[in-house]
């Protein structure tokens, strides 16, 4: 989809319009955790409103400023016919389109729909299936309209977003490193699960951005973040299996909150019969 | 009365999506209906064919408010399930944990979504504007609640620690003991907190309400406890289905709860505080009577005194725990799956949050039922619309849909939780 500028999105007109950039954070399918996120940086929080006008935040105030906006943060995977819609409206009225978290960039949890028929789900957990409108696939948002910069994580990681915002406020590009956790781990000094203990661990497939908490709680990386750039998924699930993890484990394993990124998608569908 | 017609767009300061349509004849409420038009997600559906252990963590995802509440209640349900018992200082921990997760939404609520409704803002970056000092603090609680989450559980949002049996890793004493100097920082500003809800400018309105809430013998409920209710009910976890039953409503994506034979109930800070007023520590109880809600409180607008009683009693109870505090070895008990059926029902911020599984000899889980405590709310909002639009009918347009949006958010409604964006239309004709 061509991106069009709408008169006053750019960044002089708005800018010097309303004297701050303007920002808005939008929902689709989602848990609200990486919108709340933003309130989650509570010393931070005032700083940031202070240096950006919040023009559209439902989920924190009444005032609804009408778009354009400079930074738009979307969170949220596109399930329904109608935000497949809104997502277009969204994109028309924003000059910077950044997703925050594993459902607005791979589709989320409710991407498991993706790998059944989505009438039987509706079926099990609703007694009127008719009321319910909804699409077979929940897919990311770059799969609708162009996405200028995506941010991961189950939930994302709030310096990660602080980050992300100063940098659009300096017209930078943001420093968010896109190797595995594994090397997160190593940085922080936490002993290796898989190689110490036979803990399977999906940190070396996985995009670093969490700061390695699980291996640092003695616990295997379960891939909150999503692939990592090449990701050598069928090197790690053969390792997986001399741990002796039986196949459908290791197919499971992907099949989490970014089940329907391409990487994972593969690997877990090369372990389902 | 002459017809009119009002609408607003989304209703905010809400956690996910949702419309209130309320219409007015001759004077009279005739029609109430709040929409929950969040998409599905289908989280009972997918979790069938997952192993035991994937439920905390799956079910996390339903809410980013309160993942904590998803996990305890989906691991009491496993543990039950498989005959597991978890006693002492793990038990404990997970209280511990609980306490954090309460005083971070409840100083959400209280703070940046509840307060701006009492003193007339958009939200709470305007508010501070005017009160830069009680939004500070207010955040600053936050933090407090977040900090003891973050500490258990590696981060605030979707912590990773706790599992089926106790957690992966249990914190050293000396870590805890860090938390505590915020702790007792935010316990004074709870306490002032608790003042300071008391005194804003409240609407005259209450209602008799069946108050359901977990009763323990000896604890404010968070982890365990009996279901009981205002008008008399006393049953098991285990019991829930046969006194509860949900409904699926044409306008909505969430599934209306109701009692059996009884119609609408009320979860919440209200409901577990007026069930559990004698549970509260000395503390929160002195504050409350300060506060002229000792014998009891059935106005859902002072719900904003009742969460900072609340506040102020997590507070009080994560220190007590964080001072009896000596690290459990191992960090969790060995649960083995068998088949059954698992009950779990725990206190979310929200209220109680039921969760029930049935596992096959390998711990696959068959089939799942998550009863959040919005949907059981939800029919209470409606019934609290009605009757707060027929009193404030008097209202100019503007007051009166503020009124209505206030008294939906009386009970913070989670509407991702419910699954399910609010848009206020009222309709006068």
């Amino acid at each position: 989809m061509a991106r069009t500028p709408l008169p006053g999105s750019s960044r002089e007109g708005s800018a010097a319009r309303a004297g701050k950039p303007r920002l808005a954070v939008w929902k689709f399918a989602s848990c609200d955790g990486c919108q709340l996120s933003l309130l989650d940086c509570e010393d931070e929080l005032l700083a940031v409103a202070g240096a950006l006008d919040i023009a559209y935040f439902p989920e924190a105030s009444r005032a609804m400023v009408k778009g354009p906006y400079d930074l738009s943060l979307v969170e949220g995977s596109i399930t329904t016919p109608h935000d497949a819609e809104r997502i277009h409206h969204v994109r028309r009225v924003s000059r910077t389109l950044v997703t925050i978290g594993a459902c607005a960039t791979a589709g989320g949890i409710q991407a498991l729909r993706n790998f059944q028929d989505v009438k039987k789900l509706v079926a099990i957990v609703y007694a009127s299936p008719a009321y319910i409108t909804t699409l077979g696939k929940s897919t990311p948002i770059a799969d609708h309209v162009p996405v200028d910069f995506e941010l991961r994580g189950c939930p994302i990681d709030k310096r990660q977003l602080l980050e992300v915002v100063g940098a659009f406020l300096r017209g930078r590009r943001p420093n968010t490193p896109s190797h595995s956790v594994c090397m997160e781990c190593k940085l922080r000094g936490a002993v290796c699960v898989m190689v110490a203990r036979g803990t399977p661990c999906l940190g070396p497939v996985t995009h670093a951005g969490c700061g390695a908490i699980c291996p640092a709680y003695q616990r295997g990386c379960y891939a909150c973040f999503g692939p990592m750039e090449t990701a050598n998924t069928a090197s790690l699930a053969a390792w997986w299996g001399g741990l002796g993890v039986a196949e459908e484990d290791i197919g499971r394993a992907f099949r989490g909150f970014n089940a329907y990124a391409d990487a994972f998608r593969k690997e877990s569908e090369a372990h389902a019969r | 009365m002459p017809g009119r017609t009002i609408r607003v767009g989304t209703l905010a300061r809400v956690e996910g999506e949702g419309s209130l349509y309320v219409r007015i004849r001759d004077g009279a409420v005739a029609d109430v209906k709040l929409k929950i038009f969040e998409p599905p997600r289908f989280f009972e559906a997918f979790l069938r064919g997952r192993h035991f252990a994937e439920a905390p963590d799956i079910t996390a995802r339903i809410c980013g408010i309160c993942p904590v509440a998803y996990q305890m209640s989906a691991i009491h349900a496993m543990e039950d399930a498989c005959g597991a018992a978890v006693a002492g200082q793990l038990r404990a921990l997970r209280r511990l944990f609980y306490c954090g997760e309460w005083i971070g939404s409840h100083a959400l609520h209280v703070y940046l979504l509840h307060a701006p409704d009492f003193l007339g803002y958009a939200d709470a970056i305007q508010m501070a504007k005017d009160h830069p000092e009680i939004v500070r603090r207010g955040l600053q609680l936050k933090k407090a609640g977040n900090e003891i989450v973050a500490c258990l559980g590696g981060r605030e949002i979707h912590p990773i620690s706790a599992r089926v049996g106790g957690f992966y890793k249990v914190p050293a004493r000396q870590d805890l003991r860090g938390l505590e100097e915020r702790l007792r920082w935010a316990r004074e500003a709870a306490l002032e907190t608790v003042r300071w809800a008391a005194g804003l400018p409240c609407p005259e309105f209450e209602r008799d309400y069946e108050f359901v809430a977990l009763r323990h013998p000896e604890e404010y409920p968070m982890n365990e406890g009996r279901i009981a209710s205002s008008k008399g009910l006393d049953i098991a976890a285990r019991d829930y289905d046969q006194h509860f039953v949900e409904e699926h409503v044409a306008h909505s994506s969430a599934l209306h709860s109701v009692m059996r034979g009884r119609g609408a109930y009320c979860v919440g800070p209200l409901a577990r505080y007026n069930l559990n007023y004698d549970r509260l520590s000395p503390l929160a109880q002195a504050a409350a009577r300060e506060a002229g809600i000792a014998g009891g409180c059935r106005n859902p607008f002072r719900s904003i005194v009742v969460r900072s009683v609340e506040i102020l009693y997590a507070c009080d109870e994560a220190l007590r725990l964080i001072a009896a505090y000596e690290p459990p070895d191992p960090p969790a008990v060995v649960v083995r799956p068998r088949a059954g059926t698992g009950h779990g029902c725990t206190e979310a911020p929200r209220g109680i949050l039921y969760h029930r599984y049935r596992l096959d000899e390998r711990g696959t889980i068959l089939d799942a039922k998550i009863v959040p405590p919005t949907s059981q709310n939800q029919r209470t909002i409606e019934d609290d619309l009605r009757q707060c639009v027929s009193e404030s009918l008097a209202l100019p347009e503007d007051g009166l849909v503020a009124r209505c949006e206030q008294a939906i958010r009386n009970h913070d409604p989670c509407i991702s939780c419910a699954t399910h964006f609010l848009r206020l239309r009222v309709e006068r004709r």
